[in-house]
């Protein structure tokens, strides 16, 4: 195979990757992982390098829309940066001590659980009494909806920041967002209604990937050659996604992708068990 | 009134941050697949690299010096790293935005918080944590 074939070929995957990953809700990286592995048989490091990348296009490019809508909670995304940012900078350092089929059996594993967490019943309810902590470190703020302005307050703080702090090292380690334990801990935890949570989340992956790919570009992780088609795959893949979702119910769809990606997590971890990486 | 007035300018603000997050998105964008394209043209016809044995990447693809060097030289492989380098400064950048936005309000601890979050960003460039 030549290296224009590969790059189309690339292209249309990461297109796809892009695509599934704005439908499911689990963001283009986690998907392009699986993909690079177990389909192109590109080394795992190779793959985590282009996947950060992948997820910094995404969200810096959604996160637009979501800003000027009003949604985004700028100041907790602020906040929770601390600990992803840290966790991530950990995860990053942690990365050169872990096998690479460790790596690959507990991406498996996120892999399942972001699927089951964007099939489950979200939490929609603006609570209206906060904690200490929030009230202290201004966090408490409003979001637009159809029947008008919504003001939220925030339980938890602590436990919220602890789960970002984890959410920040598998980012680090697996070169993935992380957008569902974000989410779990800004929506189960801290009690955030749905779409700020999930937001906010997409506003701190770029951020948050970043942090971890200065070290994973010094350390040789990013190949220009599969770094432009992944991102520019990626990219147009979330864009049409993005479209694609407000003209269908994306409801069934997701179950059955999440199903997909099920079974190609289990392949991740079957092989990581094998010592196939 | 003087809470509306502090109100929009915060809005002011948050969508500057947004479009900064796109300008750099695009411009990324852009110069990868100009890249990208010289790099086919050029080198299209060659057989894949081999990717399935992590080597790690040269000095010319992961330092600010061997990438400009490279661009400097018209090779394509390192402007498509100048397009990875643009998106990965593109959320730094908001977070140094933010700082900004932070300080005009005057909000300390805010300023306070950004400037954390930045310092972990660049300790992690120029930490020498590659290894």
């Amino acid at each position: 195979m030549n290296i224009l074939i590969f790059s189309l070929i690339l292209l249309a995957g990461a297109y796809v990757a892009g695509l599934l990953g704005s439908l499911t809700g689990l963001g283009g990286g986690v998907i392009l992982i699986p993909l690079l592995t177990l389909v192109f048989h590109v080394d795992i490091r190779y793959a985590i390098g282009v996947a950060l990348l992948a997820s910094i296009a995404n969200s810096s490019g959604a996160a637009t829309a979501y800003i000027k809508e009003g949604i985004t909670n700028i100041r907790l995304g602020m906040f929770l940066e601390i600990a992803t940012t840290a966790g991530a900078v950990g995860g990053a350092l942690l990365a050169i001590f872990t096998p690479v089929n460790t790596i690959a059996i507990l991406l498996g594993v996120v892999l399942i659980f972001s699927a089951a967490m964007t099939i489950r019943k979200k939490h929609e309810h603006a609570e209206q009494t906060g904690s200490k902590l929030s009230y202290l470190l201004k966090l408490n703020s409003s979001y637009p909806t159809p029947t008008g302005e919504v003001s939220y307050k925030l339980k938890n703080v602590a436990g919220g920041f602890g789960i970002m702090l984890i959410a920040g090292v598998l980012s680090g380690l697996l070169g993935i967002g992380s957008g569902a334990l974000k989410v779990l801990a800004m929506d189960s935890t801290m009690r955030i209604p749905f779409k700020v949570s999930t937001t906010t989340s997409n506003f701190m992956i770029g951020v948050t990937a970043a942090a971890s790919a200065v070290v994973y570009l010094q350390r040789g992780y990013i190949d220009p050659g599969m770094a432009f088609p992944v991102v520019l795959g990626v990219l147009g893949g979330a864009f049409t996604g993005a479209r694609l979702l407000t003209f269908i119910n994306a409801r069934t769809l997701r179950i059955i992708f999440c199903a997909a990606i099920t079974f190609v997590a289990l392949e991740m971890i079957y092989n990581g068990l094998n010592h196939q990486f | 009134m003087n809470i509306f007035k502090k109100m929009l300018g915060d809005r002011d603000i948050e969508l500057l941050i947004g479009k900064q997050l796109r300008t750099g998105v695009v411009t990324a964008s852009c110069i990868a697949l100009l890249g990208g394209i010289f790099y086919l043209v050029q080198q299209g016809a060659a057989s894949v690299p081999d990717y399935s044995h992590f080597k790690g990447e040269g000095a010319e693809y992961t330092s600010f010096r061997g990438i400009f060097h490279g661009v400097a030289a018209g090779n394509a492989t390192e402007f498509i790293q100048l397009g990875v380098l643009v998106l990965l400064a593109t959320p730094i950048l908001r977070i140094f935005f933010s700082l900004i936005a932070f300080a005009l309000e005057k909000d300390r601890l805010y300023v306070f918080i950004t400037t954390l979050v930045l310092g972990i960003i660049l300790f992690s460039m120029f930490g020498g944590l590659k290894i």
